[in-house]
């Protein structure tokens, strides 16, 4: 039966198509989606682990033992995870391993834009790239296949489109993967200088029958057209690239990116008279060919940055593009804001009104950077906060201390804050760290986390204490302070900012998102006694307005959290 | 020929329903069907877009500038501000709720004065109408995307029942009566 899904929906049918038994992954906007379809499959065991490089460590022990296995993440998540991608690819793995990774081109939800081709030619791993949902189906089947028949871990690549698109598809049955019951095989699998010095020829041999595999393979087609132009192109790519040209081109579909082939790239390039490079970020496959001699176009005249588009890559190569009308006014823009009763709103508008520095994380809250609160001056990647901070404050020579602090969310310090938080316990600064602890990993949509209780299925699971964490890493200061309460979190963060040791503050209340949250009335601004001084404003929350020169409560917005009233010296805003 | 249907909105709106039943319904009408939206950042509070496309093959999974046949909006400023995805000629649905975007809200920037009137000074047909006070009539203000799903399927050549159907396999059976009622009264 023919069914539209979603490109990571359907990565995760492919999954369970193949017989895959393992899955562990970090959530990561476009990847999360694929793990939470796997976890609907009762014969998959899925969770959430705290990081990328636990979740591929995880897999590789899964494949080992015998049992196909999965882990996903975004292309950032795969720098925390390059550490066993690189060693794995000196083992092999036994039974199939897959490791999807999603690229962002464009930045709809990322901090970078880096093109993760790059870590499987310098990994020596195979990747597949699928453009679309029936082809993310197809080749984790195919992978899989490659993967066992290889002794390798397969990437496959996804990127935003073909993530978040969905598309027409038709399912099968799950298979029974062959038997790979673990053997002990020290030579093979304990990676130090001896072993691992014999295994790199391996991984060198693999590669090169990988390339003769590229050549007629089931993830690379022609699709032949018009032979005055011949497009070489790849995943979402190839589906601009055929909006544009359709039958006016011929085209080298590449579904296997890494190794690229050599004989089928030079055959396709004699059947046409010139030849373009279609493909979003770095020139890969464009290098490639000019190694083999080729003259070709490519980033001459595509960008390297940002997302393609139909009319980008008809722009580009000289066809027209459609007409289109546009207002002749500046519209005001509409950036993502933190939601109506969030309770990071509170801790920020306090760090603000405290003239802190804040060195910030990766999550909701790094919306904290904008306007009105603009309360964030740092963000890098996730459990940076903490490391930094400990480094500011050092080169600071310690005056930077009383006024500085570090903001990470419960599920980035669970990933990657931990170790920054050690150093300072060990290397002794007198850092301030703040976890915002809004009891879920809010940003990618509501994954549970180590510090939940709650695990993937959410069913009850382990649940670790951050006080007693903290405490038990040597911080004698750890305080926890409700973000709702203005008064209460102004004391604390002046009193830890004070105090002669480093700290912890635990700002703690759930993400007013969560179901279970139970929510107030909305308030109501009587405007008998506002006398439009914009004390509230200055929250930047989405449900309170100007209008008449009177502050408004839009009532379909406003949870009733209270953070407002608190401001209001005129009693304006009332509960009701 | 490949047909283009932008949703467009804040996040929290409701589009991803909007889609949804869209993608099925065209799927059983026997077309090709991509269906692309945004997840992540863009969806707290931000401006958000969904392509829905269908034809007899759809290759891209996104709309482009100047190819969309229809604009439905959940809120009139994201009307304008996506108006240069509208093909010439093309018809956008719009919801009259005004909701302030944060320049706005601090008083940065004034929300844009008259902007239906001035999508059609520069040729789009607009067909204008209060989603928000219609979803509470059915029962709802959440039902917004189905008074709008209600509005845009007067200009499409699909019986009635199909859509009906489609509402009946895209929501929770407790919610079908409430959204059969906002549909109806959306293309009323």
């Amino acid at each position: 039966m023919k069914q539209l899904m979603l490109g990571n929906q359907a990565l995760a049918r492919g999954l369970y198509e193949a017989g895959c038994s393992v899955v562990s992954s970090y959530p990561g906007t476009p990847s999360t989606e694929v793990t939470e379809e796997a976890a609907k499959y009762d014969e998959i065991y899925c969770e959430w682990a705290p990081n990328e490089k636990v979740a591929m460590e995880v897999a590789f022990g899964a494949a080992l033992a015998g049992k196909r296995s999965f882990c996903g993440m975004k292309h950032v998540g795969l720098n925390v995870a390059a550490d066993p991608l690189f060693t794995c690819a000196y083992t092999g793995v036994n039974a199939g391993m897959l490791i999807c990774v999603a690229d962002d081109p464009g930045m709809h939800s990322s901090q970078n834009e880096q093109d993760s081709r790059h870590y499987a030619i310098a990994a020596k791993v195979p990747m597949v790239e699928p453009a679309d949902s029936m082809e993310a189906i197809e080749f984790a089947k195919l992978a899989y296949e490659m993967s066992e028949k290889f002794d390798t871990p397969v990437i496959v690549k996804m990127c935003t489109r073909v993530a978040h698109s969905q598309s027409v598809v038709e399912t099968s049955d799950r298979i029974t993967p062959p038997e790979k019951p673990y053997e002990k095989n020290i030579a093979k699998y304990v990676m130090m200088p001896g072993n691992a010095i014999r295994r790199h020829p391996f991984v060198e041999e693999r590669t090169r029958k990988l390339t003769e595999y590229a050549e007629n393979c089931p993830f690379n087609r022609v699709e032949m057209g018009d032979t005055k132009l011949g497009i070489i192109t790849s995943s979402t790519s190839y589906q601009y690239a055929k909006e544009v040209f359709g039958e006016n081109a011929s085209i080298l579909k590449l579904g296997l990116v890494n190794p690229l082939p050599e004989k089928l790239i030079l055959d396709f390039a004699s059947k046409v008279d010139k030849l373009v490079i279609i493909e979003e970020l770095d020139p890969i496959i464009e290098n490639h060919c000019k190694q083999l001699g080729m003259e070709v176009t490519g980033k001459d005249v595509l960008p390297i940055e940002g997302e393609f588009s139909q009319n980008l890559i008809a722009e580009k190569l000289g066809l027209p593009k459609p007409e289109s009308c546009s207002l002749d006014e500046t519209l005001p823009n509409r950036p993502p804001v933190m939601c109506a009763g969030c309770p990071h709103r509170g801790l920020f508008y306090t760090l603000q009104k405290n003239k802190c520095t804040v060195l910030g994380d990766i999550g909701c809250y790094t919306l904290g950077a904008v306007a009105p609160l603009n309360a964030m001056e740092m963000t890098l990647c996730m459990g940076a906060s903490i490391s930094s901070i400990h480094g500011f404050n050092k080169a600071n020579e310690g005056k930077s201390e009383g006024n500085t602090v570090a903001v990470i969310g419960d599920s980035t310090f669970m990933h990657s804050g931990m170790t920054g938080l050690a150093n300072i316990a060990y290397n002794q600064s007198n850092s301030t760290v703040i976890i915002l602890d809004n009891s879920i990993t809010g940003m990618t949509g509501h994954q549970q986390n180590p510090t939940t209780g709650y695990n993937i299925k959410g069913d009850p699971a382990g649940k670790i204490d951050l006080e007693a964490l903290c405490r038990a890493m040597g911080f004698n200061r750890v305080t926890v302070v409700d973000p709702y309460d203005l008064d209460a979190c102004d004391r604390v963060i002046k009193e830890e900012l004070r105090a002669a040791e480093p700290s912890v503050i635990i700002s703690r209340r759930p993400c007013a998102l969560l179901k279970y949250v139970k929510h107030e009335k909305p308030l109501r601004c009587d405007a008998e006694k506002c006398v439009g001084c914009k004390s509230c404003m200055k929250l930047g929350c989405p449900a309170i307005s100007m209008k008449d020169g009177k502050a408004a409560i839009d009532t379909t917005l406003c949870v009733g959290c209270g953070v407002c009233k608190q401001l209001c010296k005129f009693d304006a805003l009332q509960s009701q | 020929m490949t047909k283009n249907i932008m949703i467009v909105g804040v996040g929290g709106q409701g589009s991803l329903l909007a889609s949804k039943l869209l993608g099925h319904l065209l799927l059983t009408e026997g077309y090709d069907v991509k269906v692309s939206e945004v997840h992540g950042m863009s969806q707290r509070g931000g401006s958000v877009v969904t392509y829905v496309r269908f034809g007899e093959k759809v290759y891209s999974p996104v709309i482009d500038k100047g190819e969309a046949d229809f604009i439905v909006s959940f809120e009139m400023l994201e009307a304008a501000r996506y108006l240069e995805y509208l093909k010439k000629d093309g018809r956008i649905v719009v919801n009259t709720q005004q909701i302030d975007p944060m320049p706005v809200i601090t008083g940065a920037m004034e929300y844009p004065s008259d902007l239906l009137a001035k999508m059609e000074a520069v040729g789009a047909k607009v067909d204008a109408m209060d989603c928000l006070s219609l979803a509470e009539e059915a029962g709802s203000s959440k039902a917004v995307n189905i008074v709008l799903m209600g509005r845009l399927s007067k200009y499409f050549d699909i019986p009635v029942e199909k859509w009906e159907q489609a509402i009946d396999e895209c929501v929770p059976a407790k919610f079908a009566e409430l959204n059969h009622k906002a549909f109806l009264l959306g293309r009323k």
